[in-house]
């Protein structure tokens, strides 16, 4: 019991422990308090964050409204300006005011996009029966199969989004830890490259993707294939390796003096005393730059994926705010959330990856 | 018995031109196997140094340190350090630690004879309970006899303990100075220890060594310690010589001290100040 309460606590649910004490009737007043502390608190300030957004965005609502009474008196008159009155008052899509917002109308627009998602994945199923035969008979003769190319539903372009920030995760990951390390233990190196180093690093994402595309492009003019995903994970690699290039660095390269002796007297060789001793050492620092360059990259890549137009959440919420639809700004906040989720899952699994790596010196 | 550790003329300096401080000045020493030397000294009188330069991680600026006759170069396995400060890698367990050292010295071993030479240096210092256990998880005695446990099983020639117990409360300091003759006594290594306590110097060691204050220190005379092993610190605190020898030692080191102070002749002059009494407004001459 206690075993599984502790692995909540590592996953960072606490709380569930105190709850089931709680319920169990285990020390009422302790765990009732940090229960209360922990969880009702947190869920009434959800509340009262929601209430906040929904007088926010109801005066923003009233003033749009106001502007647009205004505008049809100014330009058809008295007639009209009372007829939009009633229009927007009874609800009616096609005069509703464009402004932010409300959390109901956030709601209902994440349901149309599971809906939606349900209703593209249905088709996809009957569009692969149908092919199935086609296919085969295609695959038998050598020639390509026959694809679904509709519309990725908003599910699709989160799976897309995730598979492009870590396929550029791991291309940062392999190539600045390796450098990391070299230069970490090279002084010499250290002094002569590290002015590339920071002058690359404050280069803002967008520079880098052109800078990606035009290379990419060049080298493979003659390739038939898809070369978006290619270059959005290339350009979030190449923005989000800095940190953990810089945090590898710096814990190589101070690793404890102590530590260092103990090599000298053992006699390790250098191949020993990276892999036995300076390696091992400098681990918390290496994984603190990989937490910052996945949050980085998470960052990054919706902006890379709006400009570079490649499926993915960046791209959604480009087109919808190009669409203009009467949801559109709901469906635009539960990509906002839906992001940002994601980028709190992230780091919280790096984070439990990162303290089991930390030793306690 | 030959002399198995030879330090001489040996000189160490730090610093270029006008800060150029001399640590230690002429230092001669002969080690013979077997024995158990102390040497006791003020903080800052460059201890430590004179450890980093037999252990080899530091060069003389003069003089030559021999080890069983031949010149040191570098640091190796043959003189096990104990550092003041443990030194134990914290992502290995104790077993881990040990190991280490045992795999780089030992490279011939089997998995088997490793693992026994391991628990027997482990068993050596008490820690069986503790094999398996980090080394954030120790106190401060058991990280130190790791640390010694370490030394140990590399096979040296002699052992080098650099302040070992200074960094323990004086209880735990007392029952790891038993610990530690008793380690002495079975593995019949020889051991050069500095410390800065002259009781445990006179309670562990067969010689103790005082070091003068710095700049420019050097080895003064060493005393001779005739008491019977195994020792007991009951009964040798109870012994009128043991309070003979610890007032020698202890008024040796006073002298040295003084004379330290004495060739301080910086003259700061004080300002005119006297005492006013409240109540009354004239100051007292």
């Amino acid at each position: 019991m206690e075993k599984i309460l502790a692995s909540f606590d590592w996953l960072g649910l606490g709380f569930i422990g105190s709850l089931v004490k709680l319920l169990s009737g285990e020390e009422p007043k302790k765990n009732g308090i940090i229960l209360f502390k922990k969880v009702i608190i947190p869920i009434l300030s959800v509340f009262i964050f929601l209430g906040a957004c929904n007088l926010f965005a109801s005066y923003l609502f009233n003033i749009e409204r106001d502007r647009k009474i205004e505008k049809t008196r100014e330009s058809e008159g008295e007639q009209a300006a009372v007829e939009m009155q009633k229009c927007i008052d009874s609800g009616d899509l096609s005069c509703k005011p464009s402004s932010l917002p409300k959390p109901a109308d956030v709601w209902h627009a994440l349901q149309t996009l599971i809906a939606d998602h349900k209703q593209i994945s249905a088709d996809k199923e009957a569009f692969i029966e149908q092919t199935a035969k086609t296919n085969e008979l295609r695959r038998a003769n050598g020639q390509s199969e026959i694809t679904y190319t509709g519309r990725p539903s908003f599910i699709d372009q989160i799976l897309t989004s995730l598979k492009t920030v870590f396929a550029g995760f791991l291309l940062a990951a392999f190539i600045a830890i390796p450098t990391g390390i070299v230069l970490g233990l090279s002084e010499t190196l250290r002094n002569s490259i590290n002015w590339i180093i920071q002058i690359l690093k404050p280069v803002s994402p967008v520079v880098w993707l052109l800078i990606v595309s035009m290379v990419i492009k060049t080298l493979l003019a003659h390739a038939d294939m898809d070369k978006s995903f290619l270059i959005t994970f290339i350009s979030v690699g190449l923005c989000c390796m800095w940190a953990t290039l810089v945090n590898t660095t710096v814990g190589v390269s101070s690793v404890d003096k102590d530590f260092l002796n103990v090599a000298k007297v053992l006699r390790l060789g250098v191949f020993s005393k990276v892999f036995k001793i300076i390696l091992p050492a400098s681990i918390p620092h290496i994984f603190t730059g990989l937490r910052i360059s996945l949050s980085v990259a998470w960052m990054v890549l919706i902006a890379i994926e709006l400009l570079a137009q490649s499926p993915g959440l960046g791209s959604f919420v480009w087109e919808e705010f190009q669409n203009g639809a009467s949801d559109s700004n709901a469906k635009i906040i539960v990509a906002m959330f839906v992001i940002g989720g994601i980028g709190f899952v992230l780091d919280r699994m790096m984070m439990m990856v990162q303290k089991a790596v930390t030793y306690k010196s | 018995m030959a002399a198995i550790l030879e330090l001489r003329n040996v000189s160490k300096s730090f610093g270029q031109g006008a800060k150029r401080v001399e640590v230690l000045k002429n230092i001669n020493l002969t080690i013979e196997e077997g024995e158990f030397i102390a040497i006791v000294g003020f903080t800052g009188s460059g201890k430590s140094t004179l450890i980093n330069l037999i252990s080899g991680l530091i060069h003389p600026d003069e003089g030559e340190i021999l080890l069983k006759g031949k010149r040191i170069t570098e640091p190796g396995p043959d003189r096990g350090v104990v550092f003041q400060n443990y030194s134990l890698l914290p992502w290995l367990t104790v077993y881990g630690n040990i190991e280490l050292a045992v795999k780089q010295v030992f490279p011939n071993l089997n998995a088997k004879e490793r693992d026994g030479h391991v628990a027997k240096y482990i068993e050596m210092v008490n820690l069986t309970s503790a094999i398996h256990k980090h080394p954030s998880k120790l106190s401060g005695g058991m990280r130190q006899r790791v640390s010694v446990a370490r030394a140990l099983a590399m096979d040296p020639e002699i052992l080098l303990l650099d302040e070992p117990l200074s960094a323990l409360d004086a209880l735990t300091r007392g029952s790891m100075q038993i610990e530690i003759e008793r380690i002495w006594r079975e593995s019949k290594k020889t051991v050069l220890m500095i410390t800065n306590d002259v009781d445990e110097a006179i309670l562990l060691a067969d010689r103790v060594i005082p070091l003068t204050p710095g700049p420019g220190a050097t080895l003064g005379t060493a005393f001779d310690i005739d008491f019977s092993r195994p020792r007991d610190k009951a009964d040798i605190n109870a012994d009128p010589n043991f309070k003979m020898e610890r007032n020698d030692i202890n008024r040796y080191l006073m002298e040295i001290g003084k004379h330290r102070s004495k060739n301080n002749t910086k003259v700061y002059t004080l300002p005119g100040l006297s005492p006013i009494v409240p109540g009354n407004k004239r100051a007292i001459v």
